[in-house]
C-alpha cells in the first residue's frame, strides 16, 4: 500500500512540474493577467490598483492598501488561521491540572 | 552545559537590545502606510523582542514582563479589534470592513487610511500574542527552561 502511495505522489509531483511549464513567466507583459484590460474589455484588477489605490485611501504603499482594504476579508481569514494555530498549540501542549 | 542565566554578558546585551527591537517593531507597524511593513512583520518583531528576554533570563523572570496567560488573550484581542473595526463600519451604515463609513475623518479617503491603521494594530497584537503563546506552550513543563 505504501508503494502505491509513493507512486501516486510521484505522479502528482511530475504532473505539477509539467503544468507549471505552461504558465507565463513572472513579469511577462504579454500575459493575459498583466494586460491593461481583461478579455471582456473591463480593466484588470492590478491596473485598477495601480491607478486608484492612492486616490482611494491616501496611502502611498499599495501593498498595504491591497492587503488591508481591498482584500480585507482575506487578511481577517489569515489572522483567524494564526489564532486557530495558537489555540490548537494551547489545547495539545498545555498540561492539564492533575485531579487526584 | 552551563546555565544561561548565569552569563552576565548575554543578559546585559539582550536587555539592551530588546527595547530597540520593540521600538523598531512599532515603527514598522505604524509606518506601514509609507514603507514596507505592516501588522504581520511588526508583530513578529514584537514577539522576537519578548522571546529574547525569555531566552536569556529564563521563563520565570520573564513572567514579570509578559505573563504566560497573556498570549492567547492578546491574540484574541487582536482578532476582536479587526472584527470590531469591520462590524463598526457595518453598524455605521456601510458594508463589512468598508472603512469609508467609519467616519474617523471628514474626508472618506483619510477615514480609510485610519481604518487600515486600526486593522494593522489588531493584526500586530494578534501575531505577537500567538507567537509568544506558542513558545510558552512548547516549554510547558520543562524544568530547565
Amino acid at each position: 500500500m505504501k508503494i502505491v502511495n509513493l507512486f501516486i505522489l510521484l505522479a502528482f509531483f511530475f504532473l505539477m512540474i509539467y503544468a507549471s511549464a505552461g504558465l507565463p513567466d513572472r513579469g511577462n507583459n504579454r500575459a493575459r493577467m498583466n494586460q491593461e484590460k481583461s478579455l471582456a474589455g473591463s480593466p484588470n484588477a492590478p491596473s485598477y490598483y495601480i491607478h486608484y489605490a492612492e486616490r482611494d485611501t491616501h496611502t502611498p504603499n499599495m501593498v498595504t492598501v491591497i492587503l488591508a482594504d481591498y482584500r480585507g476579508y482575506d487578511t481577517l481569514g489569515e489572522e483567524t488561521v494564526i489564532l486557530t494555530a495558537g489555540l490548537i498549540c494551547f489545547l495539545i501542549l498545555r498540561k492539564k491540572k492533575k485531579q487526584r | 552545559m552551563t546555565r544561561h542565566q548565569d552569563n552576565p554578558i548575554v543578559i546585559l546585551i539582550s536587555r539592551l537590545l530588546s527595547p530597540f527591537i520593540m521600538l523598531f517593531a512599532l515603527y514598522v507597524i505604524f509606518h506601514g502606510h509609507y514603507s514596507p511593513g505592516g501588522g504581520f512583520q511588526g508583530g513578529t518583531m514584537l514577539a522576537a523582542s519578548i522571546l529574547l528576554i525569555r531566552l536569556s533570563m529564563g521563563s520565570e523572570i520573564a513572567q514579570l514582563q509578559f505573563k504566560r496567560s497573556w498570549g492567547t488573550r492578546l491574540g484574541s484581542t487582536g482578532v476582536l479589534i479587526y472584527f470590531a473595526t469591520g462590524l463598526f463600519a457595518m453598524l455605521m451604515g456601510g458594508t463589512f470592513l468598508n472603512y469609508r463609513f467609519l467616519s474617523l475623518s471628514k474626508l472618506p479617503e483619510y477615514s480609510r487610511s485610519y481604518g487600515i491603521l486600526l486593522v494593522e494594530i489588531g493584526v500586530g497584537l494578534a501575531v505577537m500574542g500567538i507567537l509568544v503563546a506558542i513558545y510558552d506552550d512548547l516549554l510547558e513543563g520543562d524544568p530547565d527552561d
